[in-house]
């Protein structure tokens, strides 16, 4: 009994002192913390920001061709696309791509859905407003040319 | 007898002792911060000043301009007397203590003894505090304080009395002086020394014996009702009296003001430090055990272990 009670007291002063060779260890490296706004960490690569339209290279116009099939894909029904075939073109073109972010849960249906891969998540991770309004209807046209352009909407 | 001379010295302690515990609370409360925040991967306050220095002032200012809130149901008087009962005897308990053999406000012949009383004082005011705010949270609290302090205050005074008995005094400068003459009581009281750190750990309610706030349990504990100044008030007795804790673990064990090289001040001050540093460690490495836990712990270990500590001290010192 007696064995066993200066072995818990033992075992007991020795655990405490690996415990606080692990703090003083620590205190002694670099903190992990990153100062933003000063600083921003590294996203990861697969990160989903809210979805964005890709652009062709070489026109700068948005890959889209309005089929509506990220519409249908969706299943918070947060896409809004219009389209129509500009002068002289063979496929239709958007001239309207509106995203409802407040419902979406950036589950990507639509990304995989697109057969002409027009869209893909952005890397926007800042988002922050003081109403939910300019949220709830992001015009994703913003960000690519228009072939429209000079004509009305 | 008064004169000119001990008018001016009062005056001048007082001027002393008040600036002593402001630097020192917005000092520590920072180092606490930033040893947390380094203990933890992270940076703690940058911002304020430089190296975030000021953040204690800063806070301390948003303490102050807050509203002080009052339970419909509290017991007002002793509401509002709680946190002094807790600040000022640790205003007087920093009168006796040395900083080098003449930095002293005021010598007594009976120092240890007045601080160690004053020490029960500290758990008085959290008891009045978790009483007269009528909360369940701050009443529970304030009994697990009155229960830790019997379980921790015999094994205290067990490893101070063998320094008393190697000292043959109670004044906190002799038993400096006396060191001076010998060594550090450390080195003859190693089992005391290390009694005594975890008595002051339980003495001055901090984790892992933090069982009166218990933030994960009790809200905030004894001080769940208070707020602003009066909240302050609480957070600055603490801090003291981490303070004149560590001053009295360096007289009683590590001799004080003695040292080579700097003058005596700066070594009293780089082993209060120290000592700090330590309950700091404590603090941010060891999680908070169970009040039961607490209890067994200073009965069944720490009070049979310094009774020996002292009997066997006592009994060398009648052979020698
Ligand atoms: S990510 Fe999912 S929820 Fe968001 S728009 Fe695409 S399909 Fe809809
Ligand atoms: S599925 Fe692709 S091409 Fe079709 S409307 Fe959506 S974004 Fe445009």
């Amino acid at each position: 009994m007696m064995t066993s009670y200066a072995q818990d007291i033992i075992t007991g002063l020795s655990s405490l002192l690996t415990g606080m060779k692990v703090t003083i260890k620590t205190m002694f490296t670099k903190g992990h913390t990153v100062q933003w706004p000063r600083q921003t960490a590294q996203l990861p690569l697969n990160f989903r920001g809210h979805i964005r339209l890709v652009a062709n290279d070489s026109t700068g116009f948005a890959k889209c061709i309005a089929c509506g099939s990220c519409v249908r894909a969706c299943p918070s029904n947060c896409i809004e696309v219009k389209g129509e075939k500009p002068e002289g073109a063979k496929k239709k073109s958007p001239t309207l791509f509106r995203l409802d972010f407040t419902k979406c849960s950036l589950c990507g249906l639509c990304v995989e859905s697109c057969p002409v891969a027009a869209i893909t998540f952005s890397r926007d991770y800042a988002l922050a407003g003081l109403t939910s309004e300019p949220f709830a209807a992001m015009n994703l046209l913003d960000e690519v040319a228009s072939p429209f352009a000079g004509e009305e909407q | 007898m008064i004169t000119e001379i001990s008018i001016m010295r009062t005056l001048l302690s007082i001027l002393g002792i008040t600036l002593v515990v402001g630097v020192n609370a917005i000092f520590v409360v920072w180092f606490e911060r930033k040893v947390a925040g380094h203990m933890q991967y992270r940076l703690g306050p940058t911002e304020v000043g430089p190296a975030g220095l000021l953040q204690t002032v800063a806070d301390g200012l948003k303490l102050v301009s807050k509203q002080i809130i009052f339970p419909q149901s509290a017991d007002k008087p002793i509401f509002i007397l709680a946190p002094i009962i807790c600040l000022v005897p640790v205003f007087i308990a920093l009168l006796p203590v040395p900083f080098s053999a003449t930095w002293q406000a005021h010598e007594l012949d009976m120092g240890l003894l007045l601080v160690i009383a004053l020490g029960l004082l500290n758990t008085l005011g959290i008891l009045l505090a978790g009483w007269g705010c009528d909360n369940k949270y701050a009443l529970l609290g304030a009994s697990r304080a009155v229960a830790q302090i019997l379980a921790y205050k015999i094994p205290l005074l067990l490893c101070i009395l063998p320094i008393i008995l190697l000292a043959g005094t109670f004044s906190l400068r002799e038993i400096v002086l006396v060191q001076e003459q010998s060594t550090w009581f450390a080195l003859y009281q190693p089992v005391g020394f290390l009694i005594y750190l975890i008595a002051i750990t339980l003495e001055t309610n901090r984790s892992p014996f933090d069982f009166a706030e218990a933030e994960s349990e009790l809200v905030a504990g004894f001080h769940t009702e208070y707020s602003g100044m009066m909240f302050s008030l609480f957070f600055l007795a603490e801090y003291t009296y981490m303070l004149v804790a560590s001053a009295i673990a360096s007289i009683l064990f590590l001799g004080g003001w003695l040292g080579p090289f700097f003058p005596g001040p700066v070594w009293m001050l780089i082993k209060i430090y120290f000592f700090l540093f330590l309950m700091m460690w404590f603090r941010w490495t060891f999680p908070r055990v169970r009040v039961d836990q607490m209890l067994s712990f200073g009965w069944k270990i720490l009070l049979p272990i310094s009774l020996l500590n002292f009997l066997i001290t006592a009994g060398v010192m009648a052979a020698l």
